[in-house]
């Protein structure tokens, strides 16, 4: 499909639910399968349907060859099958169209008889095409299966390999030679050992379509099954898993940089085991075009054939967490350093399920973050699957109840009918060779050679101001980024949004890094905490070169190791001297002189002076342009970093020679991160350590240290920086974060690009060569051509009149108060001709834009301003970012218009909710949902008309937030469910989204929590957002906002406010095409926002796709801000964002300015749509081709932007609705709390027991809004309700449960149990029948009690990772957690009466847990960051004898009735976890209390 | 920025100023000296707002919030240097300027403004103190010459820039002093001479020539300039004075303000020729206000003048009037933040004695038979949809000996230079200018020629941005600072 819009396909996601059943005693049956197909059919939740409710995502089986039925199929047929092993099976997908398909048939043919194989026959496998959907059935393939067999005598292992090579050979020729539609040529599996039946299918689908998976003879010992949720809907069967190897759950984020990576190291590659002949024929085995999951599967392919075992080499792909794990055994930290040397992680969240048909395992990604739990049953059968519950196991029969821990694997061989747990099949592997020796003989860790003596040289002042103005450092630079970061080792925060252009619109020369956007996860993966969850992050890189991956060897792990990325002056001088151990150097000028050659020139200069140096041998390549003067121009790092990089991949020398930066112009994070991003190991920012010393010599830093202190905080400083960027793409190490280009640039031509930063993806085509270096010789010029004796202002972040122009600037916030405050349309009209003219004009993309000449009708004829007002949001900003007054006269004004103020991150307090007497209403209709769900309760959820799950915010996108203490005075605590004075932190993810299907978990958790409400999903605008709304919508959101990058924020880094996200422009406009494309528009209401400030802006908006328009800062300049940009201080002076009493009276907005606001807005928008032609909004929608490139655009920056991809009509059938048209079916009707409300509601029993299913899922939501919409907060605490279940509860289980309301569950349950626990109490109990020792099982999972507010928990047993993370009040006792215990939490109090995992109390700043610690192991699993570690006092032992025997009570537990038998001695053995912050509360308090 | 919250914890705070009893009893400045330490606490006030309204206020663009930064944390020399960034003379804005960064500062919207103007000169007088005032010779010049004409701010601050530029600059005066308003003006309670001298020796140490007696079209023909010199800046000002032609016009007693005002000045600084006046014309006589009943007509920084000069020299009585309504004493609805604000100034002047009223029109000059000017002829008037209207029976004489007419000037004196270049004229009357540039190529203009009568940090923002045009129209190109242009500013 020829590409004309946004849409990019190489954005897309999945994912999935994944499972295996397999018999222990390595017995084949047909059970097997039809367990398998079970399990699947009960996990079709987390697969999707698009627009047709029948074409599923995808879905498919991998079993073993069922040789006695293909025996006795071919049969039929005349054919006898030789033994089983000694022949191959294909499944293949061919092309429907005949004559390609023959012509693909002659290809794989031709390929086989080159291998020396045999060809058996083929069999069409018998499938029923009626049971696809619609969408599904155009795309459907011709699947035939090929039956191979051998001349010679081969051993299994050679006929596999064979098999392998023929599989890639013949896809490879059959592309190369096959005319037509030969992408449709697949081989889902050729194997002598395993078989896949796999289609774009739902779940249950798949037995109807395959008749051969119903067959009682298909047997098998084991069968993998998997469930696919994609973001799209385009029909491809291929994207179906299992692939050969591998079903994953989860992405690879750095695929990138894995793909770029092995494209030099597969021409690296020999092996014996492979003639050069079949390697010819097999490489590549990975490709840019294909899939995440399907690329790592190819890989471990070929390094499983190419004789390494299957568990070794998931090891290698995908290390645990081993950097910064002092508790690692030696020789496995060994493993995992070796061979990071060969193998960079493919990082990312992943739950990956392998086998080579014999033996099959499972592994954990080092965070953990995608669910598996497995039950090994009394009747030796392994149920192993992304939720327990879908193959329902007697209690009785269960041996042990388990899960995988992050970074763990468990093995099951088969043959010798062994299941291996973590630490017995690691061990083995880690033993394969002297890893530990090798290491010893040839690594270099830099940071350990002995220190050169380094003199600072003294540069003269004058030549440093030309320098610095040269490489391009302004004001700004120096006092917000260089001077902080030396000086507190941390990059400053700020607020508010940018309202300055893009860097390809700006007028002021920019710096290269500016054209490149971060990119961040949402929905699709999660962002990590890199402060909170440090121990899984690592910022150590490496330079030398990679050898031949094939093979091991000591030389293999010859290379010096840097500990982080910033290189020190004594770094950078170790780095080059080390020539006597055999890393010798090269230099490469990066400047050139402008009289001599232009900038390509000089580039090309570079790369070939690179190329000859590496063909020297030398194993370090430093690309430097320090080498400046007056006729000496630097060319920026980036284009020569990016330039070197693509030419040594190209030429396939890349992995012989390590890149080191040598840069003036890099000093912010952002640099290195692009600098890294695109190909280096490290920078040395020389330049920025002579601005440090400069500052230093002049006293601008605070002179209590060294000089050298200065410079390691600002290393320090951009390190943590770093580990946030790569946090918020969810990415763990900057090992493979280095030039997986995790970003998109705007602006870039494809000149530039493909020279450069090749297979980034481009927005808007843009500059040359030739335009960047005119932005290179005016910073040159300024430097060496003029004397001002200061730097250029910058003014990014502050207005200036000679610096960057902004939208929000003196005139226009003076034009907009004073024209809303008189109520003056004439001078608001005014305000937005000076919005649209300020500076000439091009601050936005809409501002380069044109309305076409339409025929016009009267205004009259216009839809009424009313109705208009109801698409009108305010954005979300919490109370606390902003004081009540400014929060109030928001949502009294938009009540008072029938449009919807928002709530914000931070509950909202009930005394909002009753209109006042004068008919005005505080209360915001919006209630936002965000990730540290303060104050989300049952009765919040239930006073909302719209809930809105923030999944990124526009300044800040993929990162968290942090309320300091200071500003949590009592009211907010008590809106929060929080402490006053207690610092609250908001994580980067939402703890149940990781993925897609979370998200969609979590919207049928929000729809049962108040069906009446839309759901709304805020996601910020980036490349790929577009596939990302589609997966949304078919998560079943009702709305989907797509929030421009340059939303305020009330505190965030200054580099995420300018380095991330995109305007909303180019999001929606891609949004709403993707949508289109997809059939999925008519089912969403499209939203957008991020500084709409006019009439025509919104106007716009809507020819762009949407439907409904948000605004926050100008509403709040309404109120009277005035970009003090000071919000985070909270020393707002006009009352807005400050909790200070003494500031927030000198608050003036009035919700009549407000209203006026608004009311001008939809008059300009009217007269625009009167003017178009246009007399509804609905017709407006998406009508881009009204939208013209403004024709007096003459700046030469502008010439080569290309606009027609956002201005792109997607062609679509008219059945296809435009805009929102269709209610989506969420699917409400039969939950289980339908029935509990009839019985419990309606009928007013108690104490009924139900059966209850994985598949029953947030069970106790919908009852809990009954019960608060009758009762409010306070709930049924005065006629308490009993409900019992037995069997596996569905995730979300007990989700906000209201006060009065108490589960019961005889069995086990999924992940989130007890969300958002509103003050129910829920119990969870191993039923009696079991024999296991719950203690030591799980039987909650993971992210148990997210959010809670408050209520009682007994669990009998043991939680997987995060119990009670971000709790506020919740009371729970439970006999063992995972890792990351208590996370982020705020309140409550946790009893633990067993083991915790890693991270204990991370982030923790309020609440108190109890942790019972036999074996005094506890204390290395606390991250002691805001915790300390007490012996309980008199108060707490009594508490704890009371809740256990509650525990006791209400469980039955023996474990816990051991406990208290032996109390007197088994008390000493609680710990206590106090939040240091709380305790300093708690304290001043008491002396408070005493004062008083 | 050092002092996050220091506009919680500190007020705006002033120097003192002498006793008015005392005061008027000389010409000297009227504020005693500050503590740095105050000072530093004024700076700490400054919020470093996202938007400094301050910094769009003032004129020349003064990066207001960074030299208040500096001065918070005492670094005078950083201070000064981002000061005298954007603005040649800050000795002189910091004592005169009427300080429109004040009126936007933000603070302002609820609280007293940051003492912006305070720090200003604060900031100066520490330059000059520390010797950081130093003369900045241009290291090459260009070997091309430019004339200016007309010494007030606007011609120094274009003649400085030009110099800097590397052109060879001659400044003609036609007055026998350098200076312009400044120097003939504004009184030295307000602006005491040696300050103008000791920039001057500055300028001159830089390799500026002065002029005076100069007078363009006079004693120096135009075609000599014209011949003489690359490019010409005129910075004459708007000079015509707006006139009463009322009966009784020719009254003796009856006096422009500016011919009082610099015979005054000149007394002060004791020069000999005391009758000759700013633009070089002879006054013939002493005009004295001792022992007469003084009314000043005009509401504006120039009546004030009057004021203050009148009672220093024991006027019997002084009283001032205006046309137009009083202002409020506080911003109105229609007058928000950060605009100018429109509201009742009292000037020193003000506080050392005098009468004011408003919504009064003069009517007639009244005279005795010696042809001396006796009273005033008075009516209230009320402003309405339609215009002014008379207030019915409010019609009055009261006594005055001397009427001092401040009521603006109406444009530049196009007699002589101006016609003599053939210049087009805008609809004002004053010169006509693309980017200062006027209708003849190579002569430029800048001030209150260009933009009508304004203030000296106008002025002062003209002959800047003035030079720039002149450099560029020189050189093709020009390396001098603009207030809203960045060397970073991609063409």
């Amino acid at each position: 499909m020829v590409n004309k819009g946004l849409y990019t396909k190489e954005l897309e996601h999945d994912s999935c639910g994944v499972g295996c059943v397999a018999d222990i005693n390595n017995k084949e049956s047909h059970k097997n399968v039809k367990d398998a197909l079970t399990m699947l059919k009960n996990m079709e939740h987390r697969g999707a349907t698009g627009s047709d409710e029948n074409t599923g995502d995808g879905a498919g089986i991998l079993a073993q060859i069922p040789h006695t039925f293909f025996k006795k199929e071919l049969e039929n047929f005349g054919i006898t099958l030789p033994a089983k092993g000694s022949y191959g099976v294909g499944m293949i997908f061919f092309p429907k169209n005949y004559q390609v398909r023959e012509k693909c048939r002659q290809v794989f043919n031709k390929c086989l008889k080159d291998l020396g194989l045999n060809l058996i026959g083929y069999r069409l496998v018998p499938v029923d095409s009626q049971v696809p959907g619609h969408e599904s059935k155009a795309a459907e393939p011709y699947v035939e299966q090929i039956f191979i067999g051998i001349n010679e005598k081969l051993t299994e292992e050679e006929l596999e390999r064979k098999l392998f090579v023929l599989s890639n050979y013949a896809t490879h020729e059959i592309k190369n030679q096959v005319e037509g539609q030969n992408g449709d040529f697949y081989v889902c599996s050729l194997s002598a050992h395993t078989v896949i039946y796999k289609g774009q299918l739902k779940t249950d689908q798949l037995e109807d379509y395959y008749h051969d998976l119903t067959n009682k003879e298909f047997k098998s010992v084991f069968a993998i099954v998997h469930s696919r949720f994609s973001t799209n809907t385009f029909p491809n069967w291929k994207l179906a898993q299992p692939f050969r190897y591998l079903a994953h759950n989860g992405e690879i984020n750095t695929i990138r940089g894995n793909v770029n990576k092995m494209k030099s190291k597969e021409a690296n590659m020999s092996s014996p085991l492979f003639t050069e002949k079949e390697l010819q024929w097999l490489l590549p085995v990975t490709d840019p075009a294909n899939s995440d999951s399907a690329n790592l599967d190819a890989l471990i392919e070929l390094l499983v054939l190419g004789g390494r075992s299957l568990p070794h080499v998931m090891m290698m792909l995908v290390p645990e967490a081993w950097q910064d794990n002092s508790q690692m055994e030696v020789m496995k930290k060994a493993f995992y350093k070796y061979h990071a040397a060969i193998m960079e992680p493919w990082d990312g969240p992943a739950a990956l399920f392998f086998t080579n048909g014999k033996q099959l395992g499972a592994t954990l990604d080092r965070n953990g973050l995608r669910p598996v739990r497995y039950c090994v049953t009394k009747d030796n059968r392994l149920i192993m699957a992304s939720e327990t519950g879908a193959i329902p196991v007697k209690p009785e029969n269960v041996l042990e109840n388990g899960r995988l821990q992050p970074g763990k694997m468990l093995w099951l061989d088969l043959p010798n009918k062994k299941l291996f747990y973590d630490e017995e099949i690691k061990n083995e592997v880690v033993k394969d060779k002297p890893y530990f020796d090798w290491i010893k003989k040839e690594r270099v860790k830099l940071r350990l050679l002995p220190d050169p003596e380094i003199k600072e040289e003294k540069i003269e002042k004058e030549l440093l101001r030309k320098q610095l103005k040269a490489y391009g450092y302004t004001q700004e630079d120096v006092k917000l980024t260089v001077g902080p970061l030396a000086e507190l080792g941390k990059e400053p925060l700020g607020s508010m949004g940018a309202d300055a252009p893009l860097a390809v619109l700006s007028r002021q020369s920019q710096h290269i890094s500016n054209y490149f956007k971060q990119f961040f996860a949402q929905v699709s993966n999660p962002p990590i905490d890199p402060i909170r969850e440090r121990l899984v992050m690592s910022l150590y890189t490496r330079v030398g070169e990679s050898l031949n991956i094939l093979d091991e060897s000591a030389l293999h792990t010859k290379q010096i190791h840097i500990s982080q990325p910033v290189l020190s002056r004594a770094d950078f001088q170790k780095l080059i001297s080390q020539k006597e151990i055999g890393f010798d150097y090269g230099s490469i000028d990066g400047t050139y002189d402008p009289s001599e050659i232009n900038l390509k020139g000089a580039l090309d200069r570079v790369c070939a002076e690179a190329q000859a140096e590496v063909e020297k041998g030398k194993k370090i390549l430093v690309l430097s342009n320090r080498n400046i003067s007056e006729t000496r121009v630097p060319i920026p790092s980036l284009l020569t970093i990016g330039a070197v990089h693509q030419h040594l991949v190209k030429e396939n020398i890349r992995t012989k020679t390590g890149l080191i930066a040598e840069s003036g112009d890099i000093w912010e994070t952002h640099h290195f991160a692009t600098a890294v991003g695109y190909g280096v190991s490290a920078v040395y920012p020389f330049k920025a350590y002579d601005c440090i010393a400069d500052l230093y010599a002049d006293g601008k830093l605070d002179q209590g240290t060294s000089l050298n202190t200065y410079y390691e905080n600002f290393a320090h400083g951009i390190g943590s920086g770093l580990l946030k960027i790569l946090s918020k793409m969810g990415i763990s190490t900057l090992q493979s974060y280095q030039s997986a280009q995790i970003f998109e640039c705007v602006g870039l031509g494809s000149e530039v690009v493909n020279k450069c930063f090749k297979g980034t993806v481009s927005r808007l085509d843009g500059l040359t060569f030739e335009d960047l270096e005119k932005e290179c010789l005016i910073k040159h010029a300024s430097g060496f051509d003029t004397d001002n004796k200061l730097l250029e202002v910058g003014g990014f972040f502050q207005w200036k009149r000679n610096g960057e122009a902004h939208l929000l600037n003196p005139e226009t916030i003076h034009l907009l108060q004073k024209s809303t405050s008189l109520g003056d349309y004439q001078l608001f009209k005014k305000y937005a001709e000076s919005v649209h003219s300020y500076q000439d004009s091009t601050i936005t993309l809409r501002s380069l834009f044109d309305f076409k000449k339409r025929t016009s009708v009267p205004l009259e004829e216009v839809e009424p301003a009313s109705s208009i007002m109801k698409r009108f949001a305010t954005g979300a900003m919490s109370f606390g970012s902003i004081s009540h007054e400014a929060h109030s006269t928001l949502a009294i004004a938009m009540n008072r218009i029938g449009g919807k103020s928002n709530s914000g991150e931070g509950g909202e307090d009930e005394i909002r909710f009753a209109k006042k007497p004068n008919g005005d209403w505080e209360r915001s209709s919006i209630k936002q949902v965000a990730s540290g769900r303060f104050g989300v309760t049952s009765n919040y959820l239930k006073e909302a008309t719209e809930l809105q799950i923030k999944i990124a915010q526009g300044a800040k996108p993929g990162e968290g937030g942090q309320l300091p203490g200071h500003k949590v005075d009592e009211w907010i605590a008590k809106v929060r469910h929080s402490t006053p004075g207690v610092g609250l932190i908001s994580p980067p993810p939402h703890h149940d989204i990781y993925s897609i299907e979370d998200l969609k978990q979590l919207i049928y958790d929000l729809k049962n929590a108040n069906r009446h409400a839309r759901i709304n999903v805020k996601l910020v605008s980036e490349a790929g957002v577009g596939t990302i709304a589609s997966g949304v919508a078919k998560a079943k959101a009702d709305v989907i906002l797509i929030s421009g990058a340059d939303g305020g924020t009330g505190a965030s880094p200054l580099s995420s406010i300018r380095h991330a996200g995109l305007p909303w422009e180019i999001g929606l406009a891609e949004a709403h095409q993707t949508l289109l494309r997809n059939n999925l528009r008519s089912r969403v209401v499209l939203q957008t926002d991020g500084k709409l400030m006019t009439g025509r802006d919104v106007a716009i908006a809507a020819l762009l796709g949407a439907e409904e328009f948000g605004f926050s800062t100008t509403a709040l300049i309404v109120e009277g801000c005035i970009m003090m940009r000071k919000c985070h201080l909270n020393t707002c002076p006009v009352g807005i964002a400050t909790q200070k009493p003494e500031l927030r009276k000198l608050f003036t907005g009035n919700p009549d300015h407000v209203v006026n606001f608004f009311t001008f807005i939809t008059e300009q928008l009217r007269e625009v749509m009167a003017e178009l032609g246009f007399r509804t909004i609905n017709e407006m929608v998406g009508q881009s081709n009204v939208l013209k490139v403004r024709s007096d655009l003459d700046h030469w920056k502008l010439k080569n932007i290309d606009f027609s991809p956002i201005l792109h009509q997607e062609s679509v059938p008219a059945s296809f609705g435009k805009h929102h048209q269709i209610d989506q079916d969420h699917g409400l009707e039969k939950v289980l709390d339908r029935k509990l409300i009839r019985d419990y509601l309606n009928k007013g029993e108690n104490n009924k027991t139900y059966k209850i299913i994985n598949i029953d899922r947030s069970v106790g939501a919908m009852l809990s809004h009954e019960v608060s919409k009758a009762y409010g907060s306070a709930g049924l605490k005065m006629s308490p309700i009993k409900i019992g279940f037995t069997g596996s509860a569905g995730q979300s289980f007990g989700a906000f449960l209201a006060p009065g309301i108490e589960f019961c569950l005889e069995g086990e349950s999924n992940d989130y149990l007890g969300k958002g626990l509103s003050g129910g109490k829920i119990v969870v109990k191993v039923p009696q029948k079991a024999t296991f020792k719950p203690e030591k099982n799980i039987i909650i999972g993971n992210v148990a009690f997210y959010g809670a507010t408050s209520g009682k928990a007994y669990i009998h047993g043991n939680a997987g990772e995060r119990f009670c993370v971000r709790n506020s009040g919740v009371e729970a006792v439970v006999e063992g957690v995972g890792d990351h215990g208590c996370e982020y939490m705020t309140g409550g109090k946790v009893i633990i009466l067993g083991e915790t995992g890693k991270n204990f109390a991370a982030g923790m700043s309020g609440g108190i847990a109890y942790v019972l610690d036999t074996d005094e192991s506890f204390r290395d699993k606390v991250n002691m960051e805001m915790v300390g570690l007490e012996q309980p006092g008199s108060n707490d032992i009594n508490y704890l004898k009371e809740e256990i025997a509650a525990h006791v009570a209400n469980t039955g537990s023996q474990h816990a009735a051991n406990i208290l038998d032996d109390w007197d001695h088994m008390q000493q053995y609680f710990v206590k976890v106090m939040p240091h912050d709380l305790k300093r509360v708690l304290e001043e308090n008491k002396i408070q209390e005493k004062v008083a | 920025m050092g002092a996050v919250d220091g506009f919680l914890k500190y007020n705006r705070e002033l120097p003192e100023v002498r006793d008015p009893k005392a005061r008027v009893a000389d010409y000297e400045e009227i504020y005693v000296p500050f503590a740095e330490e105050k000072t530093n606490k004024q700076a700490a006030r400054c919020m470093d707002c996202g938007i400094p309204f301050c910094h769009n206020g003032c004129p020349l663009g003064n990066h207001i919030p960074d030299f208040n930064d500096a001065v918070f944390n005492k670094d005078w020399e950083t201070a000064f240097k981002i000061l005298s960034s954007t603005n040649n003379f800050p000795e002189f804005t910091g004592r005169i300027c009427p300080a429109p960064c004040e009126g936007s500062c933000v603070l302002g919207i609820n609280k007293d403004p940051v003492a912006i103007e305070l720090i200003e000169k604060s900031i100066a007088e520490e330059a000059f103190e520390r010797g950081l005032v130093k003369a900045n010779p241009p290291k090459t010049r260009t070997g091309k010459s430019v004339a200016v004409i007309g010494s007030g701010p606007a011609g120094l601050a274009a003649a400085t820039q030009l110099n800097q530029a590397g052109h060879n600059v001659t400044v003609f005066e036609r007055a026998d002093q350098i200076g312009g308003l400044l120097r003939y003006g504004i009184p030295d309670f307000k602006l005491e001479k040696w300050t103008i001298d000791r920039r001057l020796k500055v300028m001159e140490e830089e390799g500026i020539t002065f002029k005076t007696n100069a007078n363009i079209g006079v004693n120096i023909p135009v075609n000599e300039l014209e011949e003489k010199f690359n490019a010409i800046v005129l910075c004459g000002g708007s000079t015509v004075p707006r006139d009463l032609p009322l009966p009784g016009r020719g009254l003796k007693g009856i006096h422009f303000a500016m011919d009082f005002l610099s015979q005054q000045n000149k007394r002060v600084s004791k020069r000999d020729n005391v009758l000759v006046n700013h633009q070089g014309v002879d006054t013939k006589a002493d005009i004295f206000a001792t022992g007469k009943n003084v009314i000043v007509i005009g509401g504006g920084d120039t009546g004030s003048d009057c004021v203050g000069t009148s009672n220093r020299h024991k006027a019997k009585s002084v009283t001032q009037i205006e046309l137009l309504s009083k202002p409020p004493e506080s911003r109105t609805q229609l007058n928000p933040w950060p605009e100018w604000p429109m509201t009742l100034k009292t000037s020193s002047s003000h506080d050392e004695g005098c009468e004011r009223a408003w919504a009064i029109l003069t009517k007639e000059f009244i005279g005795n038979d010696k042809g001396e000017l006796t009273g005033l002829r008075l009516v209230d008037i009320n402003w309405g949809k339609n215009g002014m209207e008379e207030v019915p029976g409010t019609d009055r004489v009261i006594p005055c000996e001397l009427a001092l007419l401040a009521a603006g000037f109406v444009h530049p004196q196009k007699e002589g230079m101006i016609e003599q270049l053939g210049l087009e004229l805008d609809e004002r009357g004053n010169v006509k200018a693309e980017n200062y540039a006027t209708s003849k190529s190579g002569v430029f203009t800048a001030g209150d020629m260009r933009r009508g009568q304004s203030l000296v940090v106008w002025a002062i923002s003209e002959g800047r941005e003035a030079a720039r045009a002149v450099d560029e129209f020189l050189e093709g190109a020009s390396k001098l600072p603009s207030k809203s242009k960045s060397f970073y500013q991609l063409a």
